[in-house]
């Protein structure tokens, strides 16, 4: 029960001519293909509504006059080439909804605002265009607090327009009043309250400006009544007005060869790619730095799928639950090249034991991510795809035999493993066939716990956007409105949820926005009746002493049947493979319930306050790998 | 060790509550903060008094330039500047020891604002340490209140913290700007990055 890691000896691959193209997986000619939905790399240049620019005039215009607040808005959204938004109506967005009434907008209704805020982030993250959300005044905007924190962490465009009361009476303890610029300040890039209907367009070309450009972030629009119902009766100017925001393209060009030029003299490179990598679509130029300079390569979990893990010179991930081989190349270094990633705590463990001996050269389009949690030799702030374009022609190819000869080792001796030894199917199992019959070629979602690590770690990561998760904050009930958000995005792709019991249950009535608009959506429950990763910490750090991480939970077949949806129950090892194909095989909405065991932790783990070395290997490392089960990517 | 960084920012409601709430989220002390308006009715200046090592002060200027409401950032590390305080004293002084204070207010450039029976109320503006100074030697006649600004700080010469890196910051120019897909910006809001 292992995976195997890529073929040891394949030091020295020559220099591919990469292309964007290249990274698309190729169609194999499996007996399984059928059952996969061919799945695409989203790339807002080859879709329609690309990144929203604004591709039209902007200045003093006589357009705006006779519209009220809420057509304007709806106009306006169009015109960013918005196609689809999610939100819940109320008393203080009404006017708005009265224009949704005819209009051509894809409006999702959800069932909880939170719902709404992580569709528009999943939609985001799956197509790469913002998301929107309208919501009412006071409970609406604060229920969209978590999803825009969540988004704020992880650098995703979602915009969310509120409802606010009336202008005149902001202040007083209104009903459904609350203090919403205030409360989302911290969680957001930037938010307004709009007290005059003149200022509106320009704030929502500033709000896309801002939510989709440099480091992407959510924005708020405060909207009172009194302005959604109020017409513009003269000439306005909806220029943005930006004085103090600045846009990094290319970085400095010293820095650039100073960066390649460090990395070619490197014995021990280790390329450490994140998120950043997906959201400046610099993934082709990332392949091409691998290998032309022949380097390897890990990821953090959010960029899972930026870079090809079928690749010999792939790392996997990094960090708390990263492969082993990672965090040792990591430790080994001589030189790490953080490419959009920020040395977060759950990547770099206890930071005075991180990568000693290397020099860091670090590639971030927010100047404050350099030299704020690791000392950075050589900083390079701009967009990475930019700034890789101009690297990749200083960077020369170095064999570097000994460095992948301690790295095929490292690969050999601790590859992701589970063991078989439980009367109940070990969650890793069911990940793992998900993962052989989809060959990754698909749209992931995840809640937050031990099934999130597993799924980074058992699914054979390839293509960018196919990994959609909450990696900062780490919200719990992230997984199914994210994977709602990206099926809208994306219709005709396969998403699926890979969700926890207890995830799940935290925003489990979005089921019924999955009925309401017949979103095929498949949800796999790893249903381990704890919430497994607190339970793990309780078991390693905690004597044992499970505290309120036990769970009652429903029976979760009948639960979706109650909202429509096909339910399935799963506790037999042996049906696994074949309740698996059934669900990814089905055309409609799915939720199978996979009755796990429970007694099973995530390994390899670096505890906290411990280095990236001084892993706890629990069954890592037990030689031999039964090589009965191989994942079908790596075969 | 203490820093003064001024900052230019947009004159908008909520700017104040967001570098004040950034300054308690990351950590970050404040020893005072000084807002007013400038000679532009769109900008305000900050004045910030941080206690901070080097690495947390390029965070504070990192964070502050983040905020998009902030216009230019500016620390006085490396550069000769003046900086001011202003106070307000209100002392206890009898017509018998209120010579005293007028001299000691006389040898600290200060100003008396104000007299009443038992009351004196002196005005004295400069540096921080001589403010500090002053207010060690009237404490023994009785300080009944105190104000202070805080501390307010302009570079020597012709620096100014609108050339601190980068470019000018503009104003909306009004004028019509189109752009072409995967440069979602508009030409005015491009700045190159200092480093």
């Amino acid at each position: 029960m292992s995976t195997k890691p890529p073929p040891t000896g394949a030091v020295g691959i020559a220099p591919a001519a990469g292309s964007p193209s290249s990274s698309t997986p190729q169609p194999a000619d499996k007996k399984k293909e059928a059952a996969t939905v061919p799945i695409s790399v989203a790339d807002e240049q080859t879709r329609a509504g690309h990144l929203p620019v604004l591709g039209y005039r902007t200045g003093r215009t006589d357009r705006y006059i006779g519209l009220t607040g809420a057509q304007i808005l709806l106009q306006m959204l169009h015109e960013h080439g918005v196609t689809d938004a999610f939100g819940y109506p109320g008393g203080a967005i009404l006017p708005t909804f009265d224009q949704l009434y005819e209009n051509k907008l894809n409006f999702i209704l959800v069932r909880h605002e939170q719902g709404a805020g992580h569709m528009a982030d999943g939609y985001a993250r799956a197509t790469g265009k913002p998301g929107i959300v309208i919501v009412t005044s006071g409970p609406g905007a604060t229920n969209t607090i978590t999803p825009l924190a969540t988004a704020c962490m992880d650098s995703i465009p979602i915009i969310v327009f509120s409802g606010q009361v009336r202008t005149y009476v902001i202040g007083n303890d209104a009903f459904q009043e609350a203090d919403v610029t205030g409360i989302s300040r911290p969680v957001t890039k930037r938010n307004y309250l709009v007290k005059n209907v003149k200022d509106l367009p320009r704030v929502i070309n500033e709000a896309f400006i801002i939510a989709t450009t440099g480091r992407p972030g959510p924005v708020l629009v405060d909207l009172p009544v009194d302005v959604s119902t109020a017409r513009v009766e003269e000439i306005i100017d909806d220029t943005p007005n930006l004085p103090g925001y600045r846009i990094y393209k290319g970085g400095n060009s010293r820095m650039v060869k100073a960066a390649a030029e460090m990395i070619n003299a490197a014995q021990r490179p280790v390329l450490y790619v994140g998120g950043g990598v997906i959201i400046s679509r610099a993934w082709p130029e990332v392949r091409q730095l691998a290998e032309k300079g022949n380097i390897p390569a890990t990821t953090t979990l959010l960029g899972l799928g930026a870079f090809d893990e079928n690749s010999p010179l792939s790392l996997h991930m990094l960090g708390m639950h990263g492969s082993a081989y990672a965090n040792y190349a990591v430790q080994e270094s001589d030189c790490l090249i953080a490419l959009g990633a920020r040395f977060d705590d759950r990547v770099t463990g206890n930071l005075k034991l991180f990568a000693p001996k290397a020099k860091i050269i670090h590639l971030d389009i927010d100047p404050s991510s350099i030299s704020k949690n690791v000392r950075v030799d050589v900083p390079v702030v701009g967009d990475a795809r930019l700034c890789l374009q101009d690297m990749l022609a200083h960077i020369e190819y170095q064999p570097r035999r000994e460095w992948f000869d301690r790295i095929n080792q490292w690969k050999s001796r601790y590859p992701f493993t589970w063991k078989d030894d439980s009367p109940l199917p070990k969650p890793q199992a069911i990940i793992e066939a998900i993962n052989k019959l989809t060959r990754g070629r698909a749209i992931f979602t995840t809640g937050v716990g031990q099934h999130q690590m597993w799924a980074a770690q058992f699914i054979r990561w390839s293509i960018p956007r196919s990994m959609i998760t909450s990696g900062g904050l780490g919200t719990m009930g992230y997984g199914l409105p994210a994977a709602i958000g990206a099926q809208v995005g994306r219709p005709g792709e396969l998403v699926i949820d890979i969700d926890g019991d207890g995830s799940l249950l935290m925003t489990v009535m979005e089921l019924a926005t999955m009925h309401q608009y017949n979103l095929p959506v498949k949800v796999a429950i790893l249903n381990n009746r704890f919430q497994g990763m607190v339970r793990q910490w309780q078991k390693l750090f905690y004597g044992g002493r499970f505290s309120h991480t036990e769970m009652i939970n429903p029976d979760f077949a009948a639960l979706a049947a109650s909202f429509g949806i096909r339910g399935v129950r799963c506790d037999k090892k042996e049906d696994v493979p074949r309740i698996v194909e059934e669900m990814v095989q089905y055309p409609g909405p799915c939720v199978v319930d996979f009755i796990c065991e429970t007694d099973e932790n995530v390994y390899p783990m670096v505890a906290s306050g411990k280095g990236l070395h001084e892993m706890e290997m629990g069954v890592v490392g037990e030689t031999p790998p039964n090589s009965g089960r191989e994942m079908g990517s790596l075969a | 060790m203490k820093h003064v960084i001024t900052a230019l920012v947009m004159n908008e409601p909520g700017v104040l509550a967001h570098v004040a709430g950034m300054f308690s989220a990351r950590g970050f002390n404040i020893d005072s903060l000084v807002v007013g308006r400038t000679e532009d009715p769109n900008l305000s200046r900050m004045t910030i008094v941080v206690i901070a090592d080097e690495r947390t002060l390029d965070q504070v200027r990192k964070q502050l330039a983040k905020i998009v409401a902030v216009v230019k950032v500016r620390d006085f590390k490396d550069l000769p500047f003046v900086s001011r305080d202003l106070m307000l004293v209100k002392l206890s002084a009898t017509p018998r020891t209120r010579s005293e204070v007028i001299e000691l207010a006389d040898l600290f450039r200060g100003r008396i604002v104000d007299v009443s029976h038992n009351t004196i109320l002196v005005e004295v503006s400069g540096e921080e340490g001589k403010l500090d100074a002053f207010v060690e030697l009237v404490r023994p006649y009785g300080i009944r209140e105190l104000a202070r600004t805080g501390v307010i700080a302009m570079a020597r010469g012709a620096e100014s913290v609108r050339s601190a890196g980068g470019e000018e910051p503009r104003p909306a120019t009004g004028k019509a700007v189109s752009a072409a897909p995967r440069q979602p910006t508009q030409a005015e809001l491009e700045a190159t990055p200092p480093g």
